[in-house]
């Protein structure tokens, strides 16, 4: 399916889509398999995998932990394929995030070709901007391959059209300024941010991520987004278990809480 | 020479820099490149920027010509002194450009990476002069090794924030510092310690260590009634390389040479020359040369020197490597120590372990340009810094640290 699909299903439904984030080969590939699909069964629509980076600017504590490991037992980028390409086949929508160089190293077009080859709907880029991205423009249009980029409150309006115009499949609104990493409460930008997004453009879904990591919370950005977005409450689940067991039941009860939250908006 | 002026509006050297950063960040690097082009051509901000540099930081800097050294290396050699300056090295002069840029953004609290400490004593030194709070983020595994600097900052009024992630050394510092950037842009000015990051940091480092340059061109007229054959300076990030490479980048008959950190040898993985040694990729917010594996994850940098131990290098280095303008090589911990210890015996001068990498290749070099222009060449060398700083790894290295007896030159490592 689609992401956009996905939205639009969602939309029918009245309800938000759930993305539940995870980075590739963590703690080990076949773990970080069975978690996505645990997951998605528990109700996140769309699976983010995240290829573990060694200089990860824009996620907080928990990701970066998650990545170390990944990146400590030898996760390759073949392996992040490999690993889309298992959930992917098992009916999941499923959508890459990725810091750049990775992706340069790889060869843009090469690794555009061999992303959508895995099967996945598309990527999403937390340190590349349209304005340096013209490369991964073409290949995603060749490919057909969904591009996100993201905006923030910061972003002036003029940037947010622009950014929004290069979307594809959804774009990513980073309800505050930070890093990720789940917070006490849900920002009070995120609304404002969503709303400058649908004056640009009222058809692009907008998924709202960073600091949402609870049910409630999930709702909250439920009332007034397209998506929610969460990771480290997600990947936290993992990383303090006792035992895989443990780590894969309180993932699909935090994923299950979440999918509750989307399907009962806040009004 | 009538080159188009770099970097290009959107802070493109070529394929090089660029702003590879996230969007939330976008704003803020737009308004400070805003500021800085307002304030470029402000007298008013220039005049300010021009006497703190004369009358705090006590440049121009001298340009000195090493007699003994010369007869050694068999080239007429210059010191361009920046380890005169106050605070001991080229630095002062970007930290006190940019606190200034921070007082005229109303920005009160600036933050800054370091590694082993200089940058951040120096970020420290120019936000109590102006007033600023100031965050240091430095990696663990350095705020161990270097706790004299940790104090000097603290003493200074700095918080010094030891960075626990990753490989806890200045790379993930620089992480560390753009995390809370991303958080905290409204308040606060990132004061960037080298010619690298996204655009404009790389020119606006460039344009306030360029004084080095201007100076140095100025006293050979001055001193010598004509240029040198050939500038060289240490490369690791590059401010202090850039700074004194720019006002010679027209007079092509001037060579240009970039030491970087060649550690063990570039051939045994463990080094920091991430021109010589590296390959294009994106690191910390622009497109330039990086030490990376083959797929794009950063690769520990190793150096001797502190300074020079960062798996990246500013994006005008890059080009100026691809166009063929500067020639950059690397140099052994054991060459650039080797220099060290002849500084200290032949002229009384100790140097930072990074500026001795730039004497160290100027050894190298010597005969070459010899040869080449078949007469003693002239050549200017940045002193960077002084080596006060690294007397405990060099005393470690030379293996004097617990000894009282007079060493013997050469027999000593």
């Amino acid at each position: 399916m689609s992401i956009a699909e996905v939205f639009h299903k969602a939309r029918a439904e009245d309800r938000a889509v759930l993305v539940g984030c995870m980075p590739a080969g963590f703690p080990t590939v076949d773990d970080s398999i069975a978690s996505m699909i645990a997951m998605h069964e528990a109700g996140c629509d769309v699976i983010e995998v995240e290829l573990p980076y060694s200089d990860p600017v824009m996620d907080g504590p928990v990701i970066q932990r998650a990545s170390d490991i990944a990146l400590s037992r030898g996760v390759r980028t073949r392996d992040t394929l490999r690993i889309i390409e298992a959930v992917a086949s098992a009916g999941v929508p499923v959508v890459l995030m990725t810091y750049w160089n990775p992706v340069e190293k790889y060869g843009v077009a090469a690794f555009a070709r061999d992303l959508a080859a895995s099967g996945a709907t598309g990527m999403i880029t937390p340190d590349l901007i349209p304005d340096e991205a013209a490369e991964w423009i073409a290949a995603a249009d060749e490919h057909r391959l969904d591009r996100t980029f993201l905006v923030s409150p910061s972003s002036t309006d003029d940037r947010l059209a622009m950014t929004v115009a290069q979307c594809r499949g959804f774009v990513y609104a980073t309800a505050l300024m930070g890093v990720t990493g789940a917070r006490t409460s849900v920002s009070s930008q995120a609304p404002d941010l969503v709303d400058r997004i649908r004056h640009t453009n009222p058809d692009m879904p907008v998924g709202v991520g960073l600091g949402v990591g609870t049910g409630a919370q999930a709702a909250e950005v439920a009332g007034f987004a397209d998506g929610v977005i969460v990771g480290s409450a997600l990947i936290r689940c993992v990383l303090e278990a006792p035992d895989p067991a443990t780590g894969l039941s309180r993932l699909r009860a935090l994923s299950a809480e979440l999918a509750e939250g989307v399907r009962n908006p806040a009004k | 020479m009538s080159a188009p002026a770099l970097p290009d509006l959107s802070g493109h050297f070529g394929r090089y820099g660029g702003r590879f950063v996230p969007e939330a960040l976008v704003r803020a690097l737009d308004e400070l490149d805003a500021a800085y082009r307002s304030a470029k051509t402000d007298p008013a901000f220039q005049a300010r920027f021009q006497d703190l540099l004369v009358n705090y930081a006590g440049t121009p800097s001298l340009l000195y010509r090493a007699e003994r050294l010369s007869e050694k290396l068999g080239a007429e050699i210059l010191l361009k002194r920046e380890d005169l300056n106050h605070t001991g090295a080229h630095k002062v002069r970007n930290v006190l450009g940019q606190a200034l840029l921070a007082k005229r953004m109303g920005k009160p609290r600036v933050i800054a990476e370091t590694g082993a400490g200089q940058h951040g004593v120096a970020s420290a030194t120019a936000a109590a002069l102006l007033d600023l709070e100031c965050v240091v983020y430095m990696g663990e595994t350095d705020t161990e090794r270097q706790a004299l600097n940790v104090a000097r900052m603290r003493m200074l009024g700095a918080t010094v924030v030891p960075v626990t992630n990753g490989s806890r050394t200045l790379k993930d510092a620089l992480n560390e510092a753009l995390r809370d950037w991303v958080a905290s842009v409204d308040t606060t000015h990132y004061l960037l310690g080298t010619a690298a990051g996204p655009h404009p940091f790389p020119e606006i480092v460039r344009d306030f260590v360029g004084g080095i340059g201007v100076e140095a061109r100025e006293q050979c007229l001055t001193q010598l009634g004509r240029l040198p054959d050939a500038v060289a300076a240490c490369v690791g990030g590059g401010s202090n390389a850039i700074g004194i490479f720019h006002a010679f980048v027209p007079d092509e008959a001037v060579q240009l040479y970039g030491f970087e950190a060649g550690g063990d040898g570039v051939e045994t993985g463990r080094h920091a020359a991430s021109i010589t040694g590296g390959s294009a990729g994106v690191l910390h917010g622009a497109r330039t040369y990086v030490l990376q594996d083959e797929d794009g994850q950063t690769v520990e940098s190793h150096s001797i020197s502190a300074g020079l131990d960062y798996p990246g290098v500013g994006p005008e280095h890059a080009w100026l490597h691809d166009t063929g303008r500067a020639t950059y090589e690397p140099v052994t911990d054991d060459e650039a120590m080797a220099a060290f210890q002849l500084l200290c015996r032949t002229e009384g001068i100790i140097p930072a372990i990074e500026s001795a990498h730039a004497l160290a290749g100027v050894a190298r070099i010597a005969p070459v340009l010899r040869a080449e222009l078949g007469r003693t060449p002239t050549i200017v060398v940045n002193l960077s810094g002084r080596g006060d700083k690294d007397v405990h790894t060099a005393g470690a290295y030379f293996g004097i640290l617990d000894q009282v007896e007079t060493l013997v030159p050469g027999e000593n490592s």
